[in-house]
């Protein structure tokens, strides 16, 4: 009972839509595992990563953007346990953070990201893009926190998040945690949760598309905006396909078609 | 080719389930083209959808047999793959899907299903630039997404590109004229002829106008009222109906 004194609680608020017994699996010392990552000004950063397997998982990423310096993180989360990815990332001047992220997957297991982007310094932008789909009682969680400084003007920050949910029992969260101390700042965030789009699926079928081919090709569309922001196709490829690969899993919305 | 016996179909609406077809009887050959005609709510869309297997429409009795299979025992997507094509009176915007992967898709997904091999990407676009070319389409609308941003014109034209590349046996077409200007109607028209004029297969065409009908020639004209056909005739049908309306056509049919 020791370790639990060091482990957060779902009323932390990074933390409410976790899974705090399999993050005990995992044990305190992963908390203070940080991956940690320093740009130097102007300089540009890529990282991506496919995440997930069937034991959980926790990656801390933090990132120091310098003035003029650009972070760009893309992450397709398939665990089929547990899978937090939590990046915190501190802007300089005219620093950009570009986050897309892709939460897939059924079962019963919670897959999220948690990002902390600090716009520390006068006209930095940041633009995360999450998309979510999930079946059985899986779970995409996006919590997104923003803190704008007081001297931090002309900030642009943006947040979309969009969750597609297969079968009735999966679920998805979006957080969006703004706080602003500069007065001349633009913060736009926007979330949906929706089905796939039943008249595209009976027009898909109209034209002879199984309803395995409707779906993937739907589904496919719908994570293609996390991703947009990647200019290397192969890059793309790679993250898309492992989103696709888990979708193989998944049961068919709606066996009519 | 296709048979439809004493139909009867149900809509789910706001209020409650409503019945559309009432015992609807049509027949139509091999080599055919069969125009259907009515008035506004006889139930030429229901038809089209039934046919289709949209969701939301209920049979309640009667049926449908398209060479010589029980269209009912299909599911929407089987019913393409074995030679049915629905053109859509709202074709339907699919953001994300190019038209050129939705329909090498399509075609692979139907080929598999009758066992033959698929397309090839070199194949499939060297098919895909023909039809396009047929009904002066663009080909770059078709590496555009699917009917997003694409006019009323636009649409349609895309939809007669999409039955030349999916090359049905069959193909009811609702109201595939509406929101056509001259020029687009007759190259609609024309590219309805060139794919669908052969003595292996048949058109259901759905419309409310004669100008169509200048340009595709109807085999056998029949009116839709109140659920049931009311009249069958040649073309000159058409012609008395647009001339005369449709009241005075049936209350002659009904005397």
């Amino acid at each position: 009972m020791t370790q639990t004194a060091t482990l957060p609680t779902r009323r932390d608020e990074a933390w409410r839509y976790a899974d705090i017994d399999a993050l005990t699996r995992i044990g305190a010392d992963a908390l203070d595992q940080w991956q940690e990552v320093t740009i130097a000004n102007g300089e540009t950063w890529h990282h991506q990563l496919v995440v997930g397997s069937d034991a959980p998982e926790l990656h801390r990423i933090r990132v120091i953007v310098g003035d003029g310096a650009r972070a760009e993180l893309f992450v397709t989360n398939v665990g089929s346990d547990y899978t937090r990815v939590e990046a915190e990332v501190t802007l300089g001047e005219g620093a950009h953070f570009e986050f897309g992220g892709v939460t897939i997957g059924g079962g019963d297991a919670v897959r999220e990201f948690v990002t902390k982007t600090v716009h520390a310094a006068p006209n930095a932008t940041s633009n995360q893009t999450v998309r979510s789909v999930h079946w059985g009682t899986g779970t995409g969680n996006f919590l997104g926190e923003i803190n704008v400084a007081r001297d931090a003007q002309k900030t642009d920050a943006a947040q979309d998040f969009k969750g597609l949910l297969l079968e009735a029992g999966a679920s998805a969260n979006a957080v969006p945690q703004l706080e602003i101390f500069a007065d001349d700042v633009k913060c736009a965030h926007g979330a949906t949760v929706g089905q796939l789009d039943e008249a595209a699926r009976y027009y898909m079928a109209a034209r002879g598309l199984s309803p395995e081919a409707t779906q993937r090709l739907l589904v496919q569309a719908f994570l293609g905006d996390a991703f947009v922001e990647l200019e290397d196709e192969a890059a793309r490829e790679t993250l898309l396909g492992a989103a696709l690969s888990a979708l193989e899993g998944a049961v068919l919305e709606g066996a009519e078609f | 080719m296709l048979r439809i016996e004493n139909l009867h179909a149900e809509v789910e609406g706001a209020g409650g389930k409503k019945a559309i077809l009432k015992g609807l009887n049509l027949e139509i050959a091999a080599g055919e083209v069969h125009a259907i005609m009515g008035p506004n709510g006889a139930g030429k869309s229901t038809l089209a959808n039934v046919l289709g297997g949209k969701p939301g429409y209920e049979v309640t009795a009667g049926s449908v047999t398209f060479k010589d299979v029980d269209l009912f025992d299909l599911d929407p997507h089987e019913r393409a793959a074995t030679g049915l094509f629905l053109g859509f009176q709202y074709p339907v915007e699919i953001p994300g899907v190019s038209n050129v992967q939705f329909l090498r898709e399509a075609a692979n997904s139907q080929r598999k299903y009758r066992g033959e091999e698929p397309l090839s990407g070199g194949e499939f676009l060297k098919l895909a630039k023909e039809k396009a070319a047929l009904l002066k389409l663009d080909m770059e609308m078709l590496k555009r997404q699917v009917n997003v941003g694409f006019s009323g014109g636009e649409k349609k034209r895309a939809e007669m590109v999409q039955m030349g590349i999916l090359d049905p046996s069959f193909a009811v077409l609702d109201e595939t004229d509406s929101g056509l200007d001259i020029d687009a109607l007759r190259v609609v028209g024309d590219g309805i002829n060139a794919i669908m004029r052969a003595k292996d297969k048949g058109v259901l065409l759905i419309t409310h106008y004669q100008r169509l009908l200048d340009v595709v020639k109807p085999d056998r004209v029949s009116v839709l009222a109140d659920g049931r056909i009311v009249q069958t005739g040649g073309p000159e049908l058409a012609l008395r109906l647009e001339a005369e309306g449709y009241d005075a056509v049936m209350a002659e049919a009904a005397a």
